[in-house]
């Protein structure tokens, strides 16, 4: 009973949360190395696409509510979200006819365009910001809970309870079939090929005849697409608020970074990797270790490796330590 | 191209590879919008006095190079002769001051590469000629981008010409040795049924075995009526195969002829092919 009781614990304080923190990653990682595999450098702003993508979402949503569609037990955001991916799409492509298309004609180098990207992460951190607010935004609606923590300890009678939001399976299903079909697309698709054409071999993709200016559009659709995808799953399991968009940079890149940057795979294990060691750390493991150990080895204090407050350092410190020991990634990235 | 003539290009000495990817594009085609003429007459390749450079100094001094239909032309001369320039001059790479470009009775001096490459012309670059990343049939699909019929049996067509590159259709082409490459950068660029396969030193690294198999093969395609132009440094077996065969010094023509009378040319012999 004891053990059981373990599982569950560790499945509702550990795995549950990882997994879908680590999705949403996975996602945002892979919006991140799809830049630096086309365009080659690492997009500071895509944090802040992000943080975009969700507040043209939750407008949509609101406007939605306000017109009485709902979506039953799926939060309405789901049905909001294309129409956010179409806006922030649109403001991506803009950006990259305004700011990005000028460096690209020069044949800036790229550390000029990280640069670059940073003066348009401060610009749509500020428009976001100006559109939506400064607040706290929760924005879930629909069912709460796939299992409810009361209903599952009634129903098998273990001192623990088991959680499982519904957001927080619903970012694990959508994770799935985006990766699927970025995948799918990547690799059969005319389009998806001439993309990773582009990324080998930018003259010989020239003399093939695929156009440049498309496969960036293109690779900018998919990264807003992502971006909008992962914070709205981000905005619904927690909440919306402009700025964690911007914090999530580091474990994004991290994420991106420990996989291998421009392998899309990579970016997926990497998210999962950085996600899992996140709440690892920061887990206080008492109780599980009070179900586990015999009573004289039980822990006194919370067993807590990190207070939740430090879970960024846990990011930074696998980024430097996989730059130093491993510094193409887990599957051999682009980086040298 | 260094930072000095254009500042965006300094990336003052960073070589951080976690924020950015090194080796993008270098080429830096002139931007072209013109359309193809009439012209009718002549052979069928005919770039003539084609004079130009990269920047202020020309590079090129009224050159001239012909191939006729299903001939094999080769460009030979010493280290910056202009072997290369010549041969991208030919392919639109570079902006000519003077002469013109014809290609089976058209007049394509004003076209882009890309146009170029609609019109019937094949260019394999001398180095990083694949999709290193992609499988070899990726690679030949890759080629037959701009084509929108089925482009299958001219890939089993590359295949016959090539059978390694069947065995091993879904390798990754940066896997393969180097002969095999430059077989797969071949097939690449003959995916888009080319009239005029240009080949910048086709053999250069490679072993000797695998330059004369290399070299069979290019017989074989100019067999099939597909004209040939190539850059070769190993000067005496490339003047073997060849129908025509251009010395080039110092950007401007010295030598024209057959392969076999430069051969056997004893100034020629001299000069440039070590006695």
């Amino acid at each position: 009973m004891d053990l059981l009781n373990a599982i569950v614990a560790l499945l509702n304080f550990v795995v549950i949360p990882a997994t879908s923190y680590g999705a949403q990653l996975a996602l945002g990682a892979l919006g991140v190395t799809l830049i630096y595999g086309i365009l080659r450098f690492s997009n500071f702003a895509h944090g802040d696409t992000m943080a975009f993508g969700t507040a043209m979402v939750i407008l949509v949503t609101w406007a939605m509510q306000a017109m009485g569609i709902h979506l039953g037990p799926l939060p309405t955001a789901l049905l909001a979200l294309p129409f956010g991916i179409a806006l922030t799409a649109a403001l991506v492509l803009g950006t990259d006819r305004a700011v990005y298309r000028f460096y690209r004609r020069q044949k800036a180098a790229p550390v000029i365009l990280v640069i670059v990207s940073m003066g348009v992460m401060f610009i749509m951190n500020g428009v976001t910001r100006f559109i939506i607010g400064v607040d706290e935004i929760r924005f879930d609606d629909g069912a709460r809970f796939l299992i409810n923590a009361g209903d599952f300890k009634a129903a098998t009678g273990l001192a623990e309870g088991l959680a499982f939001r519904s957001t927080q399976a619903l970012t694990i299903v959508t994770a799935v079939i985006v990766v699927a079909a970025l995948f799918w697309f990547l690799n059969k698709t005319r389009t998806g090929k001439s993309m990773r054409a582009y990324s080998d071999n930018e003259d010989l993709a020239l003399l093939s005849g695929i156009n440049p200016e498309r496969v960036v559009a293109v690779t900018w659709i998919i990264a807003a697409g992502l971006a909008t995808i992962a914070g709205t799953l981000y905005g619904l399991d927690k909440s919306f608020k402009a700025f964690n968009y911007f914090q999530l940079l580091l474990p994004i890149f991290a994420s991106a970074i420990v996989g291998g940057l421009g392998s899309p795979l990579g970016a997926i294990a990497g998210g999962f990797l950085i996600a899992f060691s996140e709440v690892g750390f920061t887990y206080a493991w008492k109780k599980v270790a009070t179900y586990v150990l015999p009573e004289s080895l039980a822990p006194d204090g919370l067993a807590q490796l990190l207070s939740t407050d430090y879970k960024f350092a846990v990011s930074f410190a696998i980024l430097i330590v996989v730059l130093l020991f491993k510094p193409t990634g887990l599957f051999k990235g682009k980086s040298v | 191209m260094s930072g000095k003539d254009n500042p965006y290009k300094d990336d003052r000495g960073n070589k951080d590879r976690s924020i950015t990817r090194p080796g993008g594009g270098e080429m830096d085609f002139p931007k072209k919008g013109g359309s193809a003429k009439p012209a009718p007459g002549g052979p069928f390749l005919a770039a003539e006095n084609m004079t130009g450079g990269y920047g202020a100094a020309d590079i090129l001094h009224d050159c001239t190079l012909t191939v006729d239909k299903g001939q094999i032309a080769v460009i030979v001369g010493p280290n910056g002769a202009g072997k290369s320039t010549a041969m991208k001059a030919v392919f639109g790479m570079l902006a000519l001051r003077g002469g013109h470009v014809k290609l089976d009775g058209e007049d394509i001096t004003a076209l882009s590469p890309q146009d170029r490459v609609a019109k019937g012309m094949g260019f394999v670059p001398q180095t990083n000629n694949v999709f290193p990343s992609m499988t070899v049939e990726e690679n030949l699909e890759m080629g037959a981008f701009l084509r929108h019929d089925d482009f299958a049996r001219t890939m089993d067509q590359v295949y016959d010409l090539f059978p390694i590159l069947k065995d091993k259709r879904r390798q990754a082409a940066g896997e393969l040795s180097g002969g095999q490459r430059q077989q797969v950068a071949v097939g690449r660029a003959l995916m888009t049924q080319p009239k005029l396969l240009m080949l910048d030193e086709p053999t250069a690294g490679v072993s000797p075995i695998v330059m004369d198999e290399l070299f069979d093969r290019i017989i074989e395609v100019a067999r099939t009526g597909i004209s040939i132009l190539m850059v070769e440094q190993n000067a005496r077996q490339a003047l073997e195969i060849a129908d025509r065969g251009y010395v080039l010094v110092q950007g401007a023509n010295r030598y024209t002829d057959t392969g076999q009378a430069l051969l056997a040319d004893p100034e020629v012999r001299r000069t440039f092919l070590g006695g």
